[in-house]
């Protein structure tokens, strides 16, 4: 079973995180990327299924030359190869076009699954999983905290906010992974050595078969009007409990009528 | 004026009141309409006019029986047909997906987790753990907008509730994830976490499974119980109820944070909390720089206290 993970480069959230005043796109070279955190049980999922059913597992990147690091710590997970999309045409791309980005080069790929995180920390739209389903004309697996592949049938648990459902679909489909399926692997020293030698194809826009009429800041669905600080909250009161703290609460909840 | 479509969420009969919530935008826009999936009951349609819509369009219940794309096809075919202004729905990890391939189908554009909307669809969103405020807009087509829960608040205003039942035939392709079956946990009386007025949330101060210091207190404010994520890396509590970047957003009018630090992937999920309380032993912890009202002491003394002073004055 081929598996395709895909994996998103991000801010790190510890590190402050910019805007661009120029162009309000993220200032990516303002922080240290690391990979996108649920992109990690993205890839332990993909692993775990490769080591009960076979195959192989490709992580898929469209990210900036920077993005590279991500890729390295990806395959030093245990994953196979790498593609990498990278193209200066694609910068500034918004959730849709990245999905767009993404189905095209899957396009020239071949896979039974494709695995991604639910949501990513820097832009946290989470629709790129459900709108990659839609360009793919694929089954919609998403919010997966559990899943089961038999033969060409596969049955994921559905989260939602009062439990779970289960799904059912055939192969090929997309998966978008939550946190809590599983417990993403440390890589070992001999893994992080045997990464540096495995293979990253490199992509530009042409050869992952995007047009380039429907990518980047230009051409993107949605844009930045402005950006500013939020406004500071107001200083609170910090009181010290003196045996009496929770009656001075009570207090404070009363001046605001919350009881 | 045109038509904006208002996604209804609804349990049991009963409209959610993030949809009251998205009305109220929707006449800032146009005249709402909105669309039930599923049975509406004459409590449900009743409610509906009352917070200001002039249409409710019925689909068939089937709909639910798949995973997003069908709704996806619902919402563009009613866009395209009613030539609407904005296509909103609530900015849960469902919804937001639906809002995602409305989009695509509709070939324009989608803004997700928004705090604020105005009359041309500019929409207001609280990014990086709250520290900026950004304003988007889609650029070509008809929007489609996820907005915050509790984010705007609704006010009521009578629409004149026209029922239209919408035929629709959906696609082979969009029923190609099947929901076989649902499993609903153990939930109890608490209300919903994202939907809740008051959420109080226990963090690593709590320093055991026994949650009921924060159960206690949620329950005497009626509130939601919500947990940091060290808390629930712990086992003490649910991933459900995790409050914060991989965990829900959540924006009520209080938030108590009992023994919470306030780390920025905290702060994440509930910075636009109107009032925050915090709890905490440690005087420089970063939680009482975003705090209303905070005490510096022992949750396990401060809590109870506050619980037993609450349900004295009630
Ligand atoms: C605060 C904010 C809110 C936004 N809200 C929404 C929203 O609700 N919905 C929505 O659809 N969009 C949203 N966007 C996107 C926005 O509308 C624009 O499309 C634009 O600002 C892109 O965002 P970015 O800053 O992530 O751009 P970039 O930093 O350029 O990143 C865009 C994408 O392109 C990739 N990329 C960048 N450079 C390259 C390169 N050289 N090669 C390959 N890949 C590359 C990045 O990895 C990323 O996936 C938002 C952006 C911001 C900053
Ligand atoms: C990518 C990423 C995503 C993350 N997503 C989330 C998320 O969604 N939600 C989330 O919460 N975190 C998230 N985190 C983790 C976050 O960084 C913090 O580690 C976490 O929030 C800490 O939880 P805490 O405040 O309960 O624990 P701690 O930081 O350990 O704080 C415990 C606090 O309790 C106080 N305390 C201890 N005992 C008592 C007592 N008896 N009385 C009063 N106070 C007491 C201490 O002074 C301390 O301030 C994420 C991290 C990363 C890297």
């Amino acid at each position: 079973m081929n598996i395709v993970v895909l994996v998103k480069q991000v801010p790190d959230t510890e590190t402050e995180r910019k805007l661009n005043p120029a162009d309000s796109t993220v200032d990516r070279a303002a922080s240290d990327g690391v990979i996108n955190e649920l992109d990690e049980y993205a890839i332990e999922e993909a692993l775990l299924l490769k080591e009960k059913h076979g195959g192989e597992v490709t992580i898929l990147t469209v990210g900036p030359e920077q993005a590279t690091d991500s890729i390295r710590k990806a395959l030093s997970m245990g994953a196979d190869k790498a593609v990498h999309v990278s193209d200066d045409a694609l910068a500034g791309s918004d959730a849709l076009q990245t999905a767009y980005a993404i189905a095209q080069t899957l396009g020239t790929l071949e896979y039974d699954l494709v695995i991604l995180g639910s949501e990513s920390t820097d832009a946290r739209t989470g629709v790129v999983g459900a709108a990659l389903a839609e360009y793919l004309g694929l089954p919609q697996l998403t919010l997966a905290n559990k899943v089961d592949i038999d033969g060409s049938s596969v049955k994921i648990q559905r989260q939602t906010d009062d439990g779970y459902q289960v799904v059912e679909a055939t192969l090929p489909a997309v998966i978008s992974v939550v946190e809590k399926i599983n417990e993403p692997r440390y890589p070992s020293f001999k893994l992080i050595m045997a990464a540096k030698k495995k293979p990253v194809a490199k992509l530009g826009i042409a050869d992952a078969g995007i047009d380039a009429a429907k990518v980047g800041l230009a051409n993107a669905t949605t844009q930045v009007v402005d950006f500013a600080p939020a406004p500071p909250r107001a200083a609170g009161t910090v009181v010290k409990d003196e045996g009496s703290g929770g009656v001075q609460i009570a207090d404070f909840l009363a001046s605001k009528k919350f009881v | 004026m045109a038509e904006v479509l208002v996604l209804v969420d609804h349990v049991d009969g009963q409209v959610k009141k993030v949809t009251l919530e998205l009305l109220t935008a929707a006449r800032r826009i146009g005249e709402p309409s909105a669309v039930v999936v599923g049975e509406a009951t004459d409590e449900l349609k009743a409610k509906l006019g009352e917070y200001g819509a002039e249409k409710i369009y019925t689909a068939p219940a089937e709909i639910d029986d798949y995973v997003v794309a069908p709704k996806a096809e619902l919402l563009a075919k009613l866009a395209a047909d009613k030539s609407a202004a904005a296509v909103l729905v609530s900015a849960t990890a469902e919804n937001k997906e639906v809002a995602g391939r409305t989009a695509v189908k509709l070939g324009s554009g989608v803004l997700t987790d928004v705090v604020d909307v105005t009359p041309e669809v500019v929409a207001e969103h609280s990014i990086f753990g709250g520290a900026v405020i950004t304003h988007a807009k889609v650029t070509s087509g008809v929007p489609v907008v996820a907005v915050r829960p509790n984010a705007i608040p609704a006010e009521p205003s009578s629409g004149a509730a026209a029922v239209e039942a919408v035929e629709i035939e959906i696609s082979d392709a969009a029923k190609a994830a099947r929901i076989t079956d649902r499993v609903k946990q153990e939930k109890g009386a608490r209300p919903e976490l994202t939907e809740a007025a008051v959420v109080v949330s226990g963090g690593r101060g709590v320093g055991s499974e026994d949650f009921s210091v924060v159960e206690n207190l949620a329950d005497a404010l009626g509130g939601a119980v919500g947990a940091s994520r060290a808390a629930v890396d712990a086992g003490w509590y649910p991933h459900a109820f995790q409050v914060g970047q991989t965990g829900k957003t959540v924006s009520p009018n209080l938030y108590i944070a009992l023994g919470i630090s306030g780390a920025i992937q905290h702060r994440a999920g509930m910075q636009t909390s109107k009032t925050i309380v915090a709890v905490n032993k440690d005087p420089e912890a970063p939680i009482l720089e975003i705090s209303d009202f905070a005490v510096v002491g022992d949750l396990h003394k401060v809590a109870p206290q506050l619980t037993e002073e609450i349900n004295k004055r009630k």
